[in-house]
């Protein structure tokens, strides 16, 4: 009977001598599911990725697979496979043999070999590439071959370290399209590791946004974007519009609060706050808008703000305004009607900033760190 | 680039390649020459050269051969097998014991520590060679330092014949060529990328299959450049078989000395010393024609 997590994750620590690159760090991934491991470089999402393939061993804590424990079990044993991040094909084998060389400790057949390298270079569209050397192929073909060989294993879980790093924009678009369909076609666990937040929203089911060794939040790829937990999350996620105010009235599930820029703006009531208490919430740039009027009396939060710049970028216009305590925020608006029939905000002109109550979102954990 | 770009260039190319034509030429491809001309001389009465009369006679004759015809008495055979199976397992002993050494150097040690164990290898170049192969007869004859270690830890209670036999050879000979091992071996696993072996691992690979499977094969050019330079010097051995071996440890390389040095046959001396540079050079000739065949670079 299978269990419904391909991966468990028990409080698992790593130190490197004092730092802790991975902080007890407890999290389930569920069968089948793209879950991504997003940070930025040295946030400890590497080294979780490689203590679940066992290249690192946890300080402490434990890590499960198919509900085994597999904390001490070498790379060898583990049903997982990894795509690495420069994708150490071995230069001195052919495609071919790179593909088949785990086969053998899989218990398959050597005469089933060559119909199975056959299949999986098919699944990655390289067929006929069989007899090149790995330096005789391209980086989106040498990341197929790397993916090719990891699948042709048949893992329960694929794991993969940061695998389009090293291709160009445009190559890495459309692979990152042809990955998150490879692996709703083959149902395998894919855990993904990026420090690019495009990346991980394009192809993931769930992301864990990891900080100094720890999980910040972990959700669904549309509550991270939409609904940031904290300060770092909605930062790292580009939403980093940020009002600070004091808690007025709470009532169910709104409230209201003082800004500290003065006026008062209605928001979605976070669970515990209570009267009084400072907040902090943020507003992603796109759900920002300008106005020339004060809509409060609508029940719409207006800010009065100064535009301090505009930029112009084809399909959309950036919004650099200021409010009356000198907080910067940026509005992020599409260029529905022409630009330059628009024009309504000079830059240093006085403008109302507002957005939807329902899009503001109460982070947890105080003041800024 | 166009054509008489490229022209120019190879044209540049072959001006600064020529020191080190000259130099080939004038220590080795002449030397080797003249060697290869007077193998097939004769030796006159006071150790020079018997001038020919007739050059035509002389070689219709057949005397020229003489001296390789001579060298294939078994008396002489004997002792190119000795030289072969000697140069064999020293080059074999080498290459098992320097590999776990180079490894550990180039992989395994703290980066910190690498260029002081690179010293230590290189460090016995600073004495003599005469001078360190002596020590080893200090080391291993009967009243010597092994012998009377040996004689007060009770292992022994008579003192061992371990010098003026093949051991002793095989001991000097090894040690003598052990960092011409080691360093192009640390040279090649120095590159190695150990994400290869992460990723040997990954695929099911325990770690003696990574270790043939993907050390070895990247190590190869290390471990071809080590037995070169081991097999080559060892075939040609000749003052560790004299310091260190009896009366039948004669390899090839003190028969040459002995026909120069002694006997004063330089004829036969040169057909024995061109006899055992053709063996190298036929192997390094099939060893490049088979990395040839298998599309690699082709190494020295």
């Amino acid at each position: 009977m299978p269990t419904e997590n391909s991966v468990e994750i028990r409080s698992l620590t790593k130190r490197f001598g004092d730092v802790a690159a991975v902080d007890a760090v407890s999290l389930d991934i569920r069968r089948g599911e793209f879950f991504s491991l997003l940070g930025p470089s040295g946030c400890g999402k590497t080294t979780l990725l490689r203590m679940i393939g066992g290249f690192e061993l946890p300080t402490e804590g434990a890590v499960l697979i198919d509900g085994e424990d597999v904390t001490w079990t070498p790379p060898y044993r583990r049903p997982v496979n990894m795509v690495f991040q420069h994708y150490a094909l071995f230069p001195h084998l052919t495609v071919g043999d790179n593909v088949a060389f785990g086969m053998r400790y899989r218990g398959i057949a050597r005469s089933d070999e060559p119909r199975r390298v056959a299949d999986a270079l098919a699944l990655l569209q390289l067929t006929g590439y069989e007899a090149r050397k790995p330096d005789q192929l391209s980086g989106g073909q040498r990341q197929r071959v790397a993916l090719a060989r990891a699948l042709a294993l048949e893992p329960e879980v694929l794991l993969l370290d940061e695998p389009l790093g090293a291709l160009d924009q445009k190559l890495r678009k459309e692979v990152q399209v042809q990955l998150k369909h490879l692996q709703r076609s083959l149902g395998i666990t894919f855990v993904f590791v990026t420090h690019d937040q495009e990346e991980a929203l394009t192809m993931s089911d769930r992301i864990a946004v990891m900080s100094r060794g720890r999980v910040e939040q972990m959700d669904d790829a549309a509550k991270i974007f939409e609904r940031p937990a904290t300060d770092f999350v909605a930062n790292f996620m580009g939403a980093a519009n940020f009002f600070t105010g004091s808690a007025v009235a709470v009532s169910g599930d709104t409230m209201r609060a003082k800004l500290r820029a003065g006026g008062e703006v209605r928001l979605p009531a976070a669970g515990g706050t209570r009267e009084g208490e400072e907040i902090r919430f943020v507003v992603r740039p796109e759900k920002l808008s300008l106005r020339a009027r004060d809509l409060s009396v609508r029940g719409v939060p207006s800010v009065p703000v100064t535009i301090e710049d505009r930029v112009y970028q084809g399909a959309s216009t950036v919004w650099v305004v200021r409010d009356a305590a000198d907080e910067r925020f940026t509005v992020f608006e599409q260029n529905a009607t022409p630009f330059d029939e628009v024009g309504r905000f000079a830059v240093g002109g006085k403008a109302f900033l507002c957005w939807n109550p329902q899009h503001a979102v109460v982070l947890r954990g105080g003041p800024a760190r | 680039m166009s054509v008489r770009a490229s022209v120019r260039e190879r044209s540049a190319g072959t001006w600064l390649a020529l020191p080190t034509w000259v130099t080939l030429g004038l220590f080795f491809l002449l030397p080797l020459a003249i060697l290869f001309v007077i193998s097939f001389g004769q030796r006159d009465t006071y150790g020079g050269l018997k001038p020919i009369a007739d050059l035509g006679a002389y070689i219709l004759s057949g005397k020229f051969l003489a001296n390789y015809a001579r060298s294939l008495h078994p008396i002489y055979l004997q002792i190119f097998w000795r030289s072969v199976w000697m140069a064999v397992v020293t080059t074999a002993v080498c290459l098992v014991v320097s590999f776990p050494i180079a490894y550990y150097i180039a992989v395994a040690a703290p980066p910190r520590r690498r260029n002081l164990l690179l010293g230590l290898v290189v460090v016995p170049f600073w004495t003599s060679f005469l001078i360190r192969t002596y020590a080893w007869m200090f080391i291993l004859r009967t009243e010597g330092l092994l012998n009377r270690l040996l004689l007060a830890t009770g292992l022994t209670n008579q003192p061992l014949e371990l010098l003026y036999n093949h051991f002793a050879v095989l001991i000097g000979m090894i040690y003598g060529e052990l960092p011409f091992m080691i360093l192009p071996l640390f040279a090649s696993l120095e590159k190695l990328d150990l994400s290869l072996l992460e990723a040997s691992a990954d695929l099911g690979a325990a770690s003696r299959s990574t270790f043939w499977r993907v050390t070895v094969p990247l190590a190869m050019p290390g471990i071809v450049a080590g037995v070169i330079l081991v097999f080559v010097p060892s075939l040609g051995q000749f003052i560790v078989s004299d310091l260190l071996g009896g009366a039948k440890t004669i390899l090839a390389g003190n028969l040459v000395q002995n026909q120069f040095a002694i006997a004063r046959n330089k004829p036969f001396g040169s057909a024995v010393a061109f006899e055992i540079t053709a063996v190298v050079l036929a192997l390094l000739f099939f060893y490049a024609l088979y990395t040839r065949r298998r599309g690699e670079d082709v190494l020295l």
